[in-house]
């Protein structure tokens, strides 16, 4: 397998979603040499994935970034052997980065809750279905249930709709008193409103619940019926897809790696977006759930700091401002509530990777005895999934990180077998 | 860009359009991804990388996530190998 050292970068970005591309994009601007890594085939993230309409937002930066000189680079990082460098792996081997500035823009991943056939095949995420639909999974006819919480079940709902898919429900465990304050709040955001009034428009006839829950999904081989709860009702639903996902949480795994200090499982940064540890900068979702709009202006504000235009950079703090009230509106309306703790019965699985079942977690008093005895996390996935539920069901505190923070070839690991902290034992996993 | 080409999943001939995915390419096929270790059949659930739940093997490559992996003409697409 290859081994690529790269020529030092001023400015490395880390995450090629909007963050990151505007953050490459600004200090590459400004003459740095600047490089950008994603493990995606093409930039945009989550959010931008497959989007290339002419005009759109997303085409606008891909064609900034590229005048802005920044090189573009394809690998997962997983580990950092010493400061200033890291390791990406991708299909051709690895590569080693060395940097002067690091910007992290490590987006956000769904949050899901365990409840009874969760694990069913077609209970998906719903901006996991999104994603499938995107690389070309078909729905036209089908029928999916959308639920959970969160402003992206409007926008998967409408997209699937587009794509041809029926939504006999959208279940959002928010309740109306609770949407109304958040639509409120959002004459205060413009371009908010318009993207709301298109979806409503998209969503015409769609039946929208709010304070109402997924409590089981059925079927023999795949999700067959859902059954939803509302008003203390339970109401069984045929489909063929359940997309549920209940919001977005943080991907801090690189940021708790690199040993930036975290604040509600948020990445704390002051307001350059420089993180607690030198010269690493933070962006986007990973210092709290803002939407694309704010994740765009902390990239901006990150690139220009870190290739040292403050004024610039000061420039932007009120449109930040303004966009991370909306944010804060988005924490208050889209919290979850106490009801889904009950949710998981004895036998349901919570952590996927390794089946370990409700029953087995609620006998340990914490994260580090539960996954000592139980195995609960130590999957591929290392705990991306089950992590952010206990945390929510047990109020458990997944604290630590250890690298490779995702599972790498062995070969990956042989140029740095010398480190002590590895686990490579956990590096192929399971089945 | 909307051709379609042509890999077995578990041996069964799939014809997919091309820029499809490898876990579209299953699901389109109508099979599962993986056996959970208590033997629970297994599909994507996030779509983006991260839950490792679509992992199978291709041309004989053990635990490629194939929400990732874009199909091509010939593949060889194995659950639990």
């Amino acid at each position: 397998m290859s081994r690529t050292v790269r020529p030092r970068f001023d400015i490395l970005v880390v995450g090629g979603g909007p963050a990151g591309m505007a953050a490459a994009t600004r200090a590459g601007e400004h003459g740095q040499k600047v490089g950008i890594i994603d493990d995606n085939a093409t930039l945009g993230g989550q959010i931008w994935r497959g989007e290339s309409e002419a005009g759109s937002a997303a085409s606008r930066w891909g064609e900034r970034l590229r005048s802005s000189g920044a090189m573009v680079l394809c690998g997962r990082v997983f580990h950092q052997p010493e400061p200033r460098i890291l390791l990406a792996e991708n299909d051709d081997g690895l590569q080693e980065l060395h940097y002067e500035k690091l910007i992290l823009a490590t987006g956000a991943r769904e949050r899901f809750l365990p409840f009874p056939g969760w694990t069913l095949p077609n209970v998906m995420g719903a901006g996991g279905l999104q994603a499938m639909v995107k690389c070309g999974l078909p729905v036209r006819g089908k029928r999916v249930v959308v639920a959970g919480t969160g402003p992206l079940l409007l926008a998967v709902a409408a997209y699937l709709r587009k794509h041809g898919a029926e939504i006999p429900i959208i279940s959002e465990q928010a309740s109306w008193m609770s949407l109304a304050r958040f639509s409120v709040m959002l004459f205060a955001q413009p371009s908010k409103i318009v993207q709301g009034l298109q979806l409503k428009r998209q969503l015409a006839g769609t039946r929208f619940c709010a304070k109402s829950w997924p409590v089981a999904a059925s079927g023999r081989a795949t999700v067959e019926t859902v059954t939803i709860s509302r008003s203390r009702r339970m109401e069984t639903i045929p489909c063929d897809y359940l997309a549920c996902g209940f919001h977005l949480v943080p991907n801090i795994e690189l940021p708790l790696l690199l040993g930036c200090q975290i604040h509600d499982g948020c990445v704390k940064v002051d307001d350059f977006q420089r993180t607690t540890v030198a010269d690493i900068f933070c962006a986007g979702e990973p210092t709290g759930i803002g939407g694309v709009e704010l994740a765009l202006v902390e990239g901006e504000v990150a690139g220009l700091a870190a290739a040292g235009r403050i004024a610039e950079a000061s420039s932007l703090f009120g449109k930040r401002e303004r966009l991370r009230r909306f944010a804060r509106s988005l924490d208050r309306t889209f919290r979850l509530r106490s009801e889904l703790r009950s949710l998981s019965l004895p036998e349901t699985i919570v952590c996927r990777c390794e089946d370990v079942r409700y029953s087995r977690l609620r006998e340990h008093s914490g994260w580090r005895a539960a996954k000592l005895q139980t195995r609960c996390g130590m999957g591929p996935c290392q705990a991306r999934i089950c992590g952010p539920a206990t945390q929510f069901l047990f109020r458990w505190n997944p604290d630590s990180v250890r690298p490779p923070i995702f599972p790498v070839r062995v070969e990956s690991m042989a140029g740095v077998a010398g480190d002590a902290n590895l686990e490579l034992c956990e590096t192929t996993g399971g089945r | 860009m909307l051709s379609q080409l042509a890999l077995t999943v578990n041996g069964a001939p799939t014809v997919v359009p091309s820029g499809t995915t490898v876990a579209v390419a299953m699901a389109i096929a109508a099979q599962t991804c993986r056996t959970s270790v208590s033997g629970e059949p297994r599909g994507p659930l996030c779509g983006m990388g991260i839950c490792f739940e679509c992992r199978v093997a291709i041309n004989g490559k053990p635990h490629c996530l194939g929400c990732r992996v874009l199909c091509e003409p010939g593949m060889d697409v194995r659950t639990n190998e």
